[in-house]
């Protein structure tokens, strides 16, 4: 399993170097005025974080696993 | 028998950005929330209050307030306690600064229990990119818990908990979104419940088994990775899929995906998604062991037994202040109510109430949660 992980960061890295080294070069592919149906409400990633907080908190308890989910989360041992 | 560890994970959880786009500070806004989760003999309610709000062109302020009401007779209190009622309060207040496209977030988390105490710092760092399509977001946090025993004031272990995250969203095309997260936590100190037992088989007892109380390690370290992908339907909808892989130095490996659909029709939105969570137990579960003392490390919290749950979900929100016309001093407004039903199936983790030693249904929870929540914009 430490192994799938390594791999898994060595991956991220590489991804996270390429975009280092890219940052300046790359022109944006969506133009800001092509972003009206991102910005509808309809497609926010988090559009109620009160809820979603604890909904998470809700999973964490019922489950053993945590985080990656979502914007982060966590595992809990209550009853 | 009390709620252990979960609002240091939650508070990781508030402590992240919260603009998923950096370079663009958070919305004001304003939230009033009621949950009530209800399922396996044990009730929990309570109110979530979050006030957001900038002050000048660089910074945003935010608080939040939230209260959980226990009352629990689930299947470990009726077998090994007595029912019990607590409360758990948590305050958060965290500020984000914008300076160009960086937007950097600090959190505080206070959560007290009767026997459970905790502070949580995070720290994030988000930057933008490649003309704001992608965003890199750094973040780390560090907790602090003391864990008392309601039943002995002398009793007082402490544990603290790392978290280090590494998220990544990216605008793909002018339909989707998508967003990778990468999450390491690390926990040492006394990780158990100083509350529950384990059972373990006994010729001497009547029933043919007695407790005695759990024994984790005291380090724990995880890892989890989730990739999300949201799109825009041409007839204007949204559906989401996620997926997330989990591993453990405790050997619990799961697997969640869920599927979320979303349908505006007017003023209101409908909400359905389904989620599946599947995952192996910990090394040192077992239902029952042996004999006392058997193992190193011992547990019998079902939380880490083997087990695959699924969440249905319908919501409904209704816009009740036009966004293009506003009202007075705010621009939006909405009420939105929910309700998950959470079917829980354990592989391992028996009834005991069900039937002798040997003939005990394993168990299932069904429980269903409850929200209903106001938000403002301003």
């Amino acid at each position: 399993m430490n192994t799938k992980f390594a791999k898994t960061g060595q991956i991220l890295l590489a991804l996270l170097a390429f975009y280092g080294l890219s940052a300046c070069s790359v022109e944006p592919w969506v133009k800001p005025y092509e972003r009206d149906r991102l910005a509808d409400p309809i497609m926010a990633l988090d559009g109620d974080p009160v809820s979603t907080a604890y909904i998470q908190h809700v999973y964490e308890a019922r489950e053993g696993a945590r985080g990656g989910e979502g914007a982060a989360g966590g595992g809990c041992g209550c009853n | 028998m009390k709620l252990r560890h979960l609002f240091a994970y939650l508070a990781f959880f508030l402590a992240l950005p919260a603009s998923v786009l950096g370079g663009v500070l958070p919305d004001d806004r304003g939230d009033m929330l009621y949950h009530r989760y209800e399922g396996g003999g044990v009730t929990i309610d309570g109110p979530s209050v979050l006030v957001r709000k900038k002050a000048g062109k660089s910074l945003s302020f935010v608080g939040n307030y939230y209260l959980d009401m226990v009352s629990s007779a689930s299947i470990d209190v009726i077998t090994t306690a007595s029912p019990y009622t607590e409360e758990r309060e948590q305050w958060s207040l965290g500020m984000d600064y914008l300076r160009g496209n960086t937007t950097m977030s600090m959190n505080y988390v206070s959560s007290v229990e009767s026997d459970f105490d905790a502070s949580t710092y995070a720290f994030s760092v988000s930057e933008d990119m490649f003309g704001d399509l992608t965003t890199l977001t750094l973040s780390y946090a560090y907790g602090e818990d003391i864990v008392g025993r309601s039943d002995d004031p002398t009793f007082r272990r402490e544990n603290t908990r790392q978290h280090y995250g590494v998220g990544l969203t990216q605008i793909l095309t002018r339909n989707l979104i998508t967003t990778l997260n990468f999450e390491t936590v690390t926990d040492e100190g006394f990780l158990n419940n100083p509350y529950r037992s384990v059972r373990y088989l006994d010729p001497g007892s009547a029933r043919g088994f007695s407790f005695e109380p759990e024994l984790y390690p005291e380090t724990r370290t995880s890892n989890a990775v989730g990739l999300r992908a949201r799109y825009f339907l041409p007839y204007r909808a949204a559906i989401e899929g996620e997926y997330r892989f989990y591993t453990d130095t405790w050997e619990i490996q799961g697997h969640t995906a869920s599927l979320t659909y979303v349908h505006p029709w007017g003023p209101f939105s409908f909400e359905g998604k389904f989620r599946y969570h599947d995952q192996t137990g910990a090394a040192f579960f077992r239902d029952i062991f042996s004999r006392s003392e058997a193992t190193n490390f011992r547990a019998r919290d079902k939380e880490l037994s083997p087990l695959t749950s699924y969440t249905f979900r319908a919501k409904v929100s209704y816009e009740f202040i036009d966004p293009n016309r506003g009202w007075g001093i705010f621009k939006r407004g909405s009420l939105n109510f929910s309700l998950d039903h959470l079917f829980v199936e354990y592989h391992e983790f028996r009834d005991i109430t069900s039937g002798p030693l040997g003939e005990e249904a394993l168990y299932e929870l069904k429980a269903n949660v409850y929200q209903i929540f106001v938000s403002f914009w301003y």
